[in-house]
């Protein structure tokens, strides 16, 4: 449908420049809020030479992402490998379920930034206490739909598996994962979001290097504009991230291949 | 048909805890010999106990009192010797119709056969439900009926001594039901298994069966009456219509089911 197509471009388009009108109001309002066309020009300033590096506190933006990507997924990959076999764990065993639950209730409510002041005072070091803060903030969702996907195996599979006296091992990889898998992708692109977001607000406490500490830095450099290109950045990776990980997801899912 | 006792429920009890102390008192004094080679039904009302005596014989589920002995050997756990095929199927949804009854045949006959061999024997069970065609199919792409088929072959390719079906065919239309009896005949003919079969319905009972085991209603529900379907192999239904035989046992159960143990509730 021709009418369909076009809209899909038109309408954002039309929301794009209410939105740049009353950005231009704003700032017009604001004295030093940065407008519309500087960010627009700064954008191209940013972008222009991303890789520069002057040393610690002046490096380009594309170093400034890698270094909050790096660390995000650092964290999430030991957050995966520690929080999948947990959510195996606690799946499958009632008593292992009982014994971890009440401390995963209780865990997962803190803020992660909560985290970070002990980080920092047992690694002293901003890498690391980084790293750990994202794998604080990525496992409890893991953990959480590993579990779920585990209990979500059918009654009728697990017979399967007795009749067939399955050892555990076997019960694990041939039944329980591809029960889980898509759960556990759930869980890990529910993480992933969140530590992309978590990641900003620790680096603005580390400091050093990472988007999180730029923004936090040309805010003392008064270059709002700046501010602007990071929020949009962020945005977009943020986004990328997502859909990456949803079509990793689906390919793993048995369900979303054409086969229910 | 050899006539010496292959599996022998011994004076079994099932007794359900429920919650607050009660118990529910499924079964009551279950007593029954079943010969090898014998297709035997076993039939009655909604809730029992039907199922709970094939996941019994099946170690799906613990005996309360009593034994069950399978050539002497008392059932205790699940096993591959006493295959089930499950009323929903129960076929794994990631594997293909061919990769679902090779992880079967793997596990249980892996350590005996060759690769080649695992293949041929997956094929020759495929086969036998007439299936070839769709092998690489997923569950989710293949009707009911079909299913139901590959469940079947699942359960006989791991070569078990007591093939345990509940209520098999029991979530099919009519026409795909009488096509999966025929098979059943047909195969067990072939393969000789021993097969006990729950079912809803008489006229299967009728047809498949050597001996229909009919149960009294629950609580406490056991064996009501025993009838011997005294009609020769191969059966053909077309030619049942109007057999004698046939209308003496239809006529026997729905007296049992409908006269002497009839239930309002249904
Ligand atoms: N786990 C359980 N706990 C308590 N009661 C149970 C349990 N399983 C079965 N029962 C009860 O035991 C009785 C027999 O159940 P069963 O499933 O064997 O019946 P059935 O004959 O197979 O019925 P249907 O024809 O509907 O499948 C029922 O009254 C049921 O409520
Ligand atoms: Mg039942």
């Amino acid at each position: 449908m021709p009418f369909k197509a076009i809209n899909i471009l038109l309408l954002p388009l039309l929301l794009l420049g209410v939105m740049v009108g009353v950005w231009s109001y704003i700032a017009l309002k604001i004295p030093g809020f940065p407008t519309p066309s500087e960010v627009w020009s700064e954008l191209f300033v940013v972008l222009s030479d991303p890789l520069y590096n002057n040393g610690a506190g002046d490096q380009g933006i594309a170093l400034q992402l890698g270094n909050s990507l790096a660390r995000v997924f650092g964290g999430f990959a030991i957050a995966i490998a520690v929080g999948v076999p947990v959510g195996l764990l606690i799946g499958m065993s009632k008593s292992a379920y009982t014994a971890f639950n009440p401390y995963i209730q209780i865990l997962k409510p803190v803020s992660p930034l909560a985290w970070l002041p002990l980080a920092l005072f047992v690694f002293k070091e901003v890498n690391t206490t980084a790293i750990f803060v994202i794998f604080i903030t990525s496992i409890w969702p893991i953990i959480i739909n590993t579990a779920l996907g585990v209990r979500s195996v059918s009654e009728d599979y697990l017979n399967v598996a007795r009749v067939l006296q399955l050892t555990p091992f076997e019960k694990v990889f041939q039944i329980i994962l591809p029960v889980a898998v898509p759960f556990i992708f759930t869980g890990m692109r529910l993480s992933l979001g969140i530590a992309w977001l978590v990641i900003v607000a620790a680096e603005m406490l580390t400091g050093g290097v990472g988007i999180g500490f730029w923004i936090w830095d040309e805010y003392n450099n008064l270059n709002y504009a700046h501010i602007i290109i990071g929020i949009i950045l962020i945005g977009v990776i943020g986004y990328i991230l997502d859909t990456v990980m949803g079509l990793i997801a689906d390919f793993f899912d048995y369900r979303k291949r054409g086969r229910v | 048909m050899s006539l010496k006792t292959f599996l022998k429920i011994d004076h079994v009890d099932k007794v359900f805890p429920l919650g607050g102390g009660k118990e529910y008192v499924a079964l009551r004094d279950v007593e029954l010999e079943i010969r090898e080679n014998e297709i035997v039904s076993i039939i009655g009302h909604s809730g029992c106990g039907k199922s709970t005596i094939l996941n019994l014989i099946a170690g799906l589920d613990t005996i309360s009192k009593g034994t069950i002995l399978l050539e002497n050997k008392h059932i205790l756990s699940p096993g591959p010797e006493r295959a089930v095929v499950f009323q929903n199927h129960s076929l794994l949804p990631w594997l293909t119709v061919y990769q679902n009854i090779e992880m079967a045949v793997k596990k249980v006959l892996g350590s005996t056969l060759s690769a080649s061999e695992i293949r041929d024997h997956v094929m020759k069970y495929i086969s036998m439900v007439n299936l070839d065609h769709a092998k690489d199919k997923y569950p989710g792409e293949i009707s009911g009926g079909m299913k139901q088929r590959v469940g079947i072959a699942r359960a006989l390719s791991i070569q078990p001594k007591v093939l345990l079906m509940d209520e098999p065919f029991g979530a099919l239309d009519s026409l795909t039901r009488a096509n999966l009896q025929d098979h059943l005949m047909r195969i067990q003919m072939q393969t000789g298994n021993t097969v006990i079969i729950i079912t809803h319905d008489v006229d299967e009972a009728v047809l498949l069966s050597d001996r229909v085991i009919m149960m009294t209603n629950g609580p406490e529900a056991t064996i009501g009456e025993i009838l011997d379907v005294n009609l020769p192999r191969p059966r053909k239904r077309l030619e049942l219509q109007h057999n004698e035989e046939y209308l003496r046992c239809r006529e026997a159960i729905i007296e049992f089911l409908y006269s002497k143990f009839a239930k309002d509730d249904e």
